[in-house]
């Protein structure tokens, strides 16, 4: 038992951060609800209580693996590019603006909407990362302001040259049938982009820590004068490292329009970009780690949904269990106190005997 | 005399499970230096660790002046007067010396804002009174490891230690500079203060010790007054054999030249000429050693023979490629390997694992990787043979680097960079840190590179290295070459002493001259 919780310390130390937090959260359902007891459990069985709902925590979850995954690939190697809410955006609307100009069968149509996407993406990843790499321009600044370049940029490409007029909204043209991901479980909304975050994420644990340039990575983030020292392209790397991510990002904004929505209609930034450092940082930036944050995201978002339906709670309080499990989970101290003990006294029974 | 400190069968265990310290007692008495030494891995720095509260024991008591003492972080350990330079430096790179030297206990003006003015005169005071020469306007990432050593003394004697925990101060400094920190602490010594110095070079320690306690495999061996002791008799009781400072035998067979510098130039960032017209060979199957004050352009010349600054003007040849606008891996690839001066700030990524650590410079090998993958089982199977070949104290090759003792990590480094077989093999400060047992075994490895015809360029504060391991020794000062000795095994240190100095040159410094 002991060398168990040993071996998974962090997932262990993880795991009791989202217990204590969601015990906080329970605390407060209790002093704000007047039906504490129904609204708890609507709260922690609400997610599980229909398919439609199981359905939704997977929905959501698929656009924040493509930003989490993005982004622990950044945050490996220290590059704090937060611009993955513009690149997931903007992405879109280019996305959407080819795919409503094109047609062709879906084998071929999907296919290259995902690839222009994402070549798309990475060029925007690139514009920081080049800035980064040259200059040495902080990648957090540029990002930031990139977000708004991306949002305005979006508005007016989609409003202009795509707006379908028809529609009473502010929403671009419907995407062609041969451009979306089809939904393959019934009376949901679940669909293969949701399968391809998975290949996604597994294709990036991969590339981290068993490719040479997932080493490069890695080294560059622990230390970049050692990477340097050691031969390493410290340029390219971070070169490399903004692509990625605005391709990975990209791409997941333009599978959120081809699987969900259909046509472009998001008027402000979305905020997947901003949940992907969340899940980034939850599954300590290793992509299999997110995404089971992701899926816990999800979980709680619905939970969340389903409180404010039915039940005299605040949707904000879901915020604020987030917010406690991050900070809890941040934390590195956290624990440790207990993991050193555990070690002592094991090492000193093994001294002894 | 009073026992300022007393430790009392202290265990510390690291949340690794290595035992560190296993059942120590060591009494320190009052205005007192009292040496510790023992080989790498040992517990020295652990122990001092504990004093400090950077890390709390297992079990065991401490008291200071007779009353129990358990610091939970080190700002308790320094408002009881204890004060402690790490083995690895801790200082803020990206502020000044004086700001170092102030920071935690700043003057304020109007009791808020930092008082800038101020604290770069008492800065500068500390250093005068202590004389530690340091430069106080200058930022810390800009000064060589040396001067950065003596801005850690400086800080500690600053907030007015009584008790002054010295954790290898001397690894980084020249014999001279380690004279003058030697009389500073005389007199701190004098003035009633206690000092705990750890090192591993024992001739300083009989110098300067009044008693040692010798420390192996996390246990205590002895305690003894230093009087009763010679440097043979604390190797002994180290290593467990003699140790030999005799030179190496002069190579039997020279090749020709595989490294050749010629008229280089470099300037520093802040505008000072740090090398100036350094032209020298070194061929294959010699160690060519730079003797010189630290600090005078030793630095700058072997960062530039590897990629990592660059040069105004001049050539760098390797064997008869011109390096001096090459990448370092362009650099590597040509069959040059670098042992850097400072091993955390370039040598290892503290928080990766051993084993990537060591394939920095190789993981590109069709042994280690293809272009989709890197085979993890090969690279665990070559680390645990250099753990084994260069005697290194670890545990699993997967566990994090920074778990290692400081020549350990050292060790790593030396390892990944002799196993490279390089032709030419630019080591700046090779051993810092080793105990003295690794400093033989080190040297051995140096020299059996040299006898299979490779190119060695040796920079070392410590002179008896230089002198041991040279061929050819060069002298540099300010920035130049100022001497040269073609024949090294008849030079002593009493000769280099005036060149290194600056009170002497020969002529022309691109003149050849035997001692
Ligand atoms: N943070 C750590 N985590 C785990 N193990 C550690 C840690 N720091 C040190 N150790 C281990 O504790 C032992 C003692 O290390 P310590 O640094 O005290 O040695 P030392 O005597 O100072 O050696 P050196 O002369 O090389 O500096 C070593 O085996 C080392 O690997
Ligand atoms: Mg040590």
């Amino acid at each position: 038992m002991q060398q168990f919780l040993l071996k998974n310390f962090d997932a262990v130390r993880t795991a009791i951060a989202i217990l204590i937090g969601m015990l906080i959260c329970v605390l407060l359902i209790i002093l704000v609800s007047s039906s504490p007891g129904d609204s708890i459990s609507i709260f922690l069985f609400g997610p599980f209580s229909s398919q439609r709902t199981i359905a939704s925590i997977f929905e959501i979850a698929t656009p924040i693996i493509f930003t989490g995954v993005a982004l622990s690939i950044a945050f490996q190697a220290e590059q704090f590019y937060i611009g993955a809410e513009g690149a997931f955006y903007i992405t879109a609307a280019v996305g959407t603006a080819f795919a409503v100009s094109t047609s062709m069968p879906w084998f071929f149509h999907i296919p290259l909407i995902l690839l222009v996407s994402g070549t798309f993406g990475g060029l925007w990843g690139l514009i920081p990362g080049y800035l980064k790499a040259r200059f040495n321009t902080s990648e957090v600044v540029t990002a930031l302001m990139l977000n708004f370049v991306a949002l305005y940029a979006g508005l007016y490409l989609i409003n202009n040259f795509f707006r379908d007029r028809a529609a009473g909204f502010m929403v671009s043209f419907r995407l062609p049938e041969s451009a979306e991901l089809s939904r393959f479980i019934d009376r949901t909304r679940i669909h293969w982009g949701v399968v391809l975050a998975l290949v996604v994420a597994v294709w990036a644990y991969y590339f981290l820590y068993h490719t040479r340039t997932g080493y490069e990575i890695r080294t560059v983030g622990h230390n970049p004068k050692f990477a340097r020292f050691g031969g390493i392209n410290v340029f390219k790397v971070i070169i490399i490292v903004h692509i990625l991510t605005g391709a990975i990002a990209g791409m997941g904004g333009m599978v959120e329009i081809m699987g969900i929505h259909r046509r472009f209609n998001w008027q402000d930034l979305p905020g997947q970009g901003w949940d992907g450092v969340i899940v980034a940082i939850i599954g300590r930036m290793h992509p299999l780690y997110v995404v089971a944050a992701a899926i816990f995201l999800g979980y709680l978002r619905v939970g969340g949904q389903q409180l404010r339906l039915m039940s005299d709670v605040p949707f904000e309080l879901v915020l604020v269990i987030q917010s406690a499990i991050i900070l809890l989970i941040t934390a590195r101290a956290f624990l440790s106190q207990w993991e050193a003990r555990m070690v002592i006294r094991q090492a000193s029974e093994e001294a002894e005997s | 005399m009073e026992t300022i400190l007393s430790i009392q069968n202290l265990w510390k265990i690291y949340p690794n499970g290595t035992v560190a310290n296993q059942d120590v007692s060591v009494d320190i008495k009052e205005g007192t230096i009292h040496a510790i030494v023992g080989e790498n891995g040992a517990g020295k720095t652990t122990l001092m660790k504990v004093v400090f509260g950077i890390t709390q024991a297992k079990s065991g008591n401490i008291s200071l002046r007779g009353t129990p003492f358990a610091p939970s972080q080190p700002s308790e350990a320094i408002d009881a007067g204890i004060g402690m330079v790490h083995q690895h430096l801790m200082l803020a790179p990206e502020l000044t010396v004086a700001e170092n030297i102030v920071l935690g206990v700043e003057p304020k003006r109007g009791g808020v804002f930092f008082d800038f003015d101020t604290a770069v005169q008492t800065a500068q005071e500390t250093s005068e009174k202590y004389q530690l020469a340091v430069p106080v306007d200058k930022l810390i990432s800009e000064l060589p490891i040396g001067t950065r050593q003596r801005v850690e003394i400086l800080k500690a004697l600053y907030r007015n230690a009584e008790l002054l925990i010295l954790d290898e101060p001397t690894a980084v400094l020249t014999p001279q500079e380690t004279e003058i920190l030697f009389q500073t602490l005389d007199q701190l010594k004098e003035q009633g203060k206690t000092i705990v110095f750890i090192s591993h070079k024992l001739k300083e320690v009989k110098r300067i010790a009044d008693t040692v306690t010798i420390m192996r495999a996390a246990k205590v061996i002895d305690t003894k007054p230093a009087s009763e002791l010679s440097i043979e008799g604390i190797a002994e009781l180290m290593v467990g054999h003699k140790i030999d400072l005799s030179r190496v035998a002069a190579p039997e067979h020279i090749g020709p030249a595989k490294l050749s510098v010629r008229n280089l130039n470099m300037t520093r960032d802040d505008g000072v000429e740090a090398v100036r017209k350094v032209s020298f060979e070194v061929a294959g199957g010699e160690i060519l050693g730079v003797a010189g004050v630290e600090g005078n352009g030793q630095t700058e010349l072997v960062r530039a023979l590897v990629g990592l600054l660059p040069v105004d003007s001049g050539e760098i040849l390797v064997g008869s490629t011109d390096i001096a606008r090459l990448s370092p891996k362009e650099i590597r690839q040509l069959g040059v390997s670098h042992i850097p001066e400072d091993r955390m700030e370039d040598g290892v990524a503290p928080l990766m694992s051993i084993q990537e650590n060591i394939i920095v410079d190789r993981y590109e090998k069709p042994d280690f990787s293809t272009w989709f993958r890197i085979f993890w089982k090969n690279v665990l199977a070559h680390t645990v043979g250099l753990i084994r070949d260069y005697r290194i104290h670890a545990g699993s090759p997967k566990h994090e680097i920074s778990s290692l003792s400081g020549g350990n990590i050292q060790k790593c480094v030396v390892a990944r960079e002799l196993s490279a077989d390089p032709d030419v093999v630019v080591a700046s400060q090779p051993t810092r840190g080793v105990d003295i047992g690794s400093w033989e075994h080190l040297h051995s490895l140096i020299v059996e590179a040299r006898n299979r015809g490779r190119a060695v360029f040796l920079v070392s504060a410590d002179l008896d290295e230089v002198l041991k391991l040279s061929t050819r020794i060069i002298v540099m000062f300010e920035g130049e070459i100022v001497a040269r000795f073609e024949d090294a095994s008849t030079v002593t240190a009493q000769d280099l002493g005036p060149y290194m100095l600056g009170i002497k040159r020969q002529e022309e410094s691109s003149a050849t001259v035997s001692a």
